[in-house]
């Protein structure tokens, strides 16, 4: 807890994420955006944890998250992904998704383009027109994948109008999140507990595949792909439980692991250092889960700040093939440390970079580690 | 800066058409009303005065609860007019409604009805940005004070609520100094003037705070309690380092204006260190008063003095103290001083002299600070129970009959005399929001300070304030989750008001529903699981999503609306042919059991996938099970057997002879069962259906006995 420095926002936090870097940089990030939710009046954020705050004895940053700008959300900010290096895609609870763009000459925000109807509701017995909350969002530049309350998939294109493709009653229960599997195939997670496969190669409107969890039907809030071995699929539940899938093969979770106490509201691998996963709960904890088998041939490049990624991700991945996809997880050295112990409100959403970590919890705080590995 | 604040403070305006107003309690915090759209507000300039209802003064003893301790405040809400018309008005859980009705008083012109609903808002301190911090951060303290280990027995239970105190008054000046920066970077003037308010109002809450930390939470005993009688005013009356800097920072610091008076400030506030400093730059620049300066600087430093970790008895200290004093009386009567005023009246200061500090009343600026250093020269090692009477007299001399005590006073004052109810009582009415009462009476609960104390109504004190605290967030659109947690620790009323303030949460989307729906499961509150889910499904519905719908009512158990639901799906069935939301139906698994329409449209739709693979006699034994063990609804069944046709026609014999004969009776059951009223009614395709049932079944029959004979003989 040392580790992370803390800011009081007034407005309780639904989603953070750092922007990416270049791939060329070897800096830490040093920008996130923030969304808010239940607010009378949301806002999308975007703060700096840049450097030019006051430097500790050791050099260590000590200063808190400076608001950069923020502008209007209408309605509540569900979910959000940055699209490329200065625009921001929001989903949003009236069914909207809005690309914003984020000017850092004069640091401001503005409304890009905006999909007012990507998900709604169609009733024929009344003439209301009912927005359904967009859930989830995903990009891949230039697409843009939605998801609903209304159960529908839409695909944009940031250059074009109307959406690509749009998959109708794709999901009859509440789709909760999506994620990029390959360029042209997604995965979703719905209410129901299932895990679906969606092809946009095919024309057909019904998933390539369907995985679920056995009977229960405990819906699933989130959902991670691993990022170097593509079909290793992390999924949190409802029940706070964690399950690890491989999509090759079989229709049900490779593991399943016991871990929060309510809704697991997201799950991330590690994007250069697969074998930490990071899960945030509503019940008011975030985990970290280090599978990396022995602590000592943990990777050096977070120890010194910054080297090449592709060829440490490489030596990482041996170890995560039998760290994530064995049996038992837990008989292999598994290390779980809880980062914001005390929290008693939930955790709704994380992102890590690099050495990076930021959170925004219901407590309307935000937390940033900078030194995730130290 | 630190008056009286209305309760009601806060007046919104809509417009409301002329007639047929109607009004009804709408679930949620907001109130509902119908017609409004399309009508422009227009203001009334005229005023309603609105008598506030106080909530009852909880300090006040049941006897004499019919007195009220002061005036309710009259809140004037622009745009009212309570001499033209009949007001009316109705309680909502943090706001309250009033308008017009349309009943004109005597004598008063008719015209039509009052053209607006006002809402007014009880606590408006909810509402500011700034304030959220401090709710937010002080609810993580206040849930961490509740989990705390009860059974840490003396000092380190004393230490941890100490440290908790600490942490509560860290949080209002962090929220202080930004409120600050608030008021000094806005232009607004009446926003800065807002923002200064508040300022003082939260420095105001840190100052009792800090006292009845000193007093009741950290009892220090005599001797130490003047120390952090000291530290207390040192912390709060910090004029004196920005007038030391000034100081300093010219040319000739002793020449300068306000020398002497820095000087004194650091005697006052006993911070003998920083005065010798100061008075080091008088001996340096003045060679002929270096002399006396060397006396004085002698005397401040020998002053003894109590230090936290000094194991010094009282007695050692109060012999010492004796020495100084007749040290410095000595030096005060052979006129060492005499050249010099400046120094004199410090001698004199340091002697305890009343009227040499008092003389000082600018410098000091408040009664209490002439208290302490009354007692730093003076009584050094007084003791807690004697702090009232000098506590009284400081404020008589201080104030000199000029000016009468202001609230903020009265609360210290009550807090010298260790009446903590007192305490707590002139807070509540003094004070804004219940913040400030609701968390420190906790704490002093926690000190086990408030046993005895039990009110007429509710249950004590602090779940009192506790629960008009928390009421007040949940009014908030965004602050209902902290309510949530204060409602936990109120024993006796919590568990209620939680079950009918979270039953007003909207629930605009499904993540807030499963939000409060975990705040509900946690607790057990099963009625509310149930009207959560049953709301959630009823939306679900009116969208078309039956998928969604089924999934709500399954998680609530609730068997009538997934009947409902089931034969939503049923009927869709009917009418299309063909079933939607199979990645549900196909995936029931154990839920299905819920309840027996579920059951059979889980079974039914088994059927549709059995002969989808061409499993047919799978298919026919399940179809005769859906009808023979009355799973089926009896209106469904003329469906199933017409689904039966197929499997009566296909070229191998499906149904055995003794399926046949059920599947007929099935049929005649069905046909008999009617009134002859009802067959009258039946349409020729009833009939004709009825009657290519009968042939199909009679065929398949024979086949089925002429099958099982060359079977059974061969």
């Amino acid at each position: 807890m040392e580790d992370f420095s803390a800011k009081f926002v007034s407005q309780k936090i639904s989603k953070t994420r750092w922007r990416p870097v270049p791939a060329a940089a070897l800096q830490p990030p040093e920008l996130f955006a923030t969304g808010s939710w239940d607010n009378e009046e949301n806002k999308i954020s975007v703060w700096s944890v840049g450097d030019f705050g006051s430097l500790g004895p050791n050099g260590e940053y000590q200063g808190e998250p400076q608001l950069l700008c923020d502008i209007r959300h209408h309605g509540d900010v569900m979910d959000m992904q940055f699209f490329d290096q200065e625009r921001i895609v929001a989903a949003s609870s009236t069914g909207s998704v809005t690309i914003f763009r984020h000017h850092q000459n004069n640091q401001t925000l503005s409304i890009n383009q905006r999909w007012e109807r990507a998900h709604y509701h169609v009733d024929p017995d009344t003439p209301f027109y009912g927005g359904a909350s967009c859930t989830g969002v995903i990009c891949n530049n230039p697409e843009i994948v939605t998801v609903g309350e209304d159960g529908r998939i839409n695909l944009f294109r940031a250059d074009h109008r109307e959406a690509v493709r749009t998959i109708e009653n794709a999901d009859s229960s509440t789709l909760h999140a999506v994620t990029f599997l390959r360029t042209t195939e997604i995965l979703t997670v719905n209410s129901i507990g299932q895990l679906k496969i969606w092809d946009f190669r095919q024309q057909r409107n019904e998933p390539s595949q369907i995985f679920s969890l056995t009977g229960d039907r405990i819906p699933l809030h989130c959902v991670d792909r691993h990022p170097n071995q593509q079909h290793i699929v992390a999924t949190g539940g409802q029940d706070g439980m964690l399950s690890i899938w491989d999509v090759r093969q079989g229709s049900m979770p490779v593991s399943l692991l016991n871990a929060h106490e309510a809704e697991m509201w997201e799950v991330h691998f590690h994007p250069s250092n697969p074998d930490h996963l990071f899960t945030c709960s509503e019940d008011g904890s975030l985990w970290h889960w280090d599978t990396s088998t022995d602590v000592s041939e943990k990777p050096s490049f977070f120890h010194q700040g910054g080297r090449s990624t592709t060829l440490l991700s490489h030596t990482a991945n041996q170890s995560v093939i039998s760290a994530w996809l064995s049996n038992n997880p837990t008989k292999d050295r598994m290390e779980i440390t809880n980062l914001v112990p005390n929290q008693t409100l939930s955790v709704n959403s994380l992102d890590v970079l690099g050495p990076c970590l930021v959170c925004g919890t219901d407590a309307e705080a935000i937390y940033v580690n900078r030194h995730l590995f130290a | 800066m630190w008056a009286r604040r209305n309760r009601v403070l806060q007046a919104a305006q809509w417009a409301a058409p002329n007639q047929g107003l109607c009004l009804c309690p709408a679930p949620g915090p907001a109130w509902g009303w119908a017609g409004l759209s399309g009508c422009r507000p227009s203001v009334v300039a005229v005023e309603l005065v609105l008598f506030c209802c106080l909530s009852p003064s909880p300090g006040e003893p049941a006897a004499d609860m019919d007195e009220l301790d002061v005036e309710p405040p009259l809140t004037l809400i622009p745009g009212v007019d309570s001499n033209r018309k009949q007001m009316c008005f109705a309680w909502g859980p943090g706001e309250m409604l009033v308008y017009e009705t349309l009943f004109p008083k005597e004598c008063a012109e008719k015209r039509p009805g009052c053209p607006n609903i006002f809402i007014v808002r009880k606590d408006q301190d909810v509402y500011s940005q700034t304030l959220r911090k401090l709710f937010n951060e002080s609810h993580g303290i206040f849930v961490g004070l509740q989990r705390s280990e009860e059974e840490l027995a003396g000092k380190s239970r004393k230490a941890q609520l100490v440290r908790v105190s600490k942490n509560y008054r860290s949080v209002i000046r962090a929220c202080m100094e930004e409120m600050h920066q608030l008021a000094i970077s806005t232009r607004d003037p009446e926003l800065q003037c807002q923002h200064s308010t508040q300022v003082s109002i939260l420095s105001a809450m840190e100052l009792i705070w800090n006292l009845c930390e000193i007093l009741f939470v950290e009892v220090a005993p005599a001797g130490h309690l003047l120390l952090h009688l000291l530290d207390w005013v040192r912390l709060h009356v910090c004029d004196v380092d920005s007038m030391v800097r000034e100081v300093l920072s010219s040319e000739n610091p002793s020449k300068h204006k306000d020398f002497w008076n820095a000087v004194d400030s650091f005697v006052l506030q006993g911070r003998m260190d920083d005065a010798r400093h100061l008075l080091s730059k008088e001996a340096s620049a003045n060679p002929t008063s270096m002399g006396m300066c060397k006396i004085l600087d002698d005397l401040m430093k020998k002053m003894p003095i109590l230090s936290i970790g000094n194991t010094q008895t009282l007695t050692e200290m109060e012999l010492k103290w004796q020495h100084w004093h007749e040290e410095c009386q000595r030096y005060l009567q052979d006129g060492t001083f005499a050249s010099n005023l400046h120094m004199e009246s410090i001698c004199k200061i340091l002697l305890g002299d009343e009227n040499a500090i008092l003389e000082k009343k600018e410098l000091m600026t408040t009664w209490y600070h002439f208290l302490v250093t009354r007692l730093v020269y003076s009584h050094p090692t007084v003791k807690p129970v004697e702090l009232r009477f000098y506590a009284q007299s400081s404020l008589d001399l201080f104030l000199g009959g000029e000016s009468s005590p202001e609230p903020l006073d009265s609360i210290l004052m009550a807090a010298f005399e260790f009446e903590i109810h007192q305490v707590i009582k002139e807070c509540s009415i003094a004070l804004s929001n219940w913040w400030f009462v609701a968390h420190l009476t906790d704490l002093l609960d926690h000190c086990k300070l408030l046993h005895s104390h039990n009110l007429y109504f509710g249950s004590n004190m602090r779940e009192f304030l506790l629960l008009e605290y928390a009421s007040g967030l949940f009014s908030h659109h965004s602050l209902w989750q902290l309510g949530v947690d204060y409602f936990d620790h109120c024993p006796e009323y919590g568990k209620v008001y939680l079950e009918l303030h979270i039953e007003r949460i909207p629930l605009n989307t499904e993540q807030k529903a499963l939000k409060v729906l975990r705040i509900c499961e946690q607790r057990q509150m099963h009625e509310q699981v149930r009207s959560i889910c049953k709301i959630m499904a009823m939306k679900a519905v009116r969208n078309n999503r039956l998928g969604s719908a089924l999934s709500w009512s399954i998680r609530a158990k609730d068997a009538a609306f997934a009947t409902l639901i089931s034969d939503r799906f049923l009927k869709d069935y009917c009418e299309r042919g063909s079933f939607s939301d199979l990645d549900l139906i196909d995936n029931l698994g154990p839920s299905m059991l819920l309840s027996d329409r579920l059951t059979f449209l889980g079974k039914y739709r088994e059927f549709h996938r059995l002969y989808g693979e061409k499993r047919f006699s799978e298919a026919a034994k399940l179809l005769l099970m859906l009808m023979t063990a009355r799973i089926a609804p009896c209106s469904f069944w003329m469906t199933l057997l017409t689904d039966a046709l197929p499997l009566l026609e296909q070229k191998e014999v499906i149904f055995s002879a003794e399926q046949t004969y059920e599947l007929m009776r099935c049929l005649e059951d069905l046909t008999a069962g009617k009134t002859d009223n009802q067959k009258l009614q039946v349409d020729d395709v009833e009939t004709t259906k009825v009657e290519i049932l009968r042939l199909a079944l009679a065929r398949n029959l024979a086949r089925a006995i002429v099958k099982e004979g060359t079977l059974e003989g061969s």
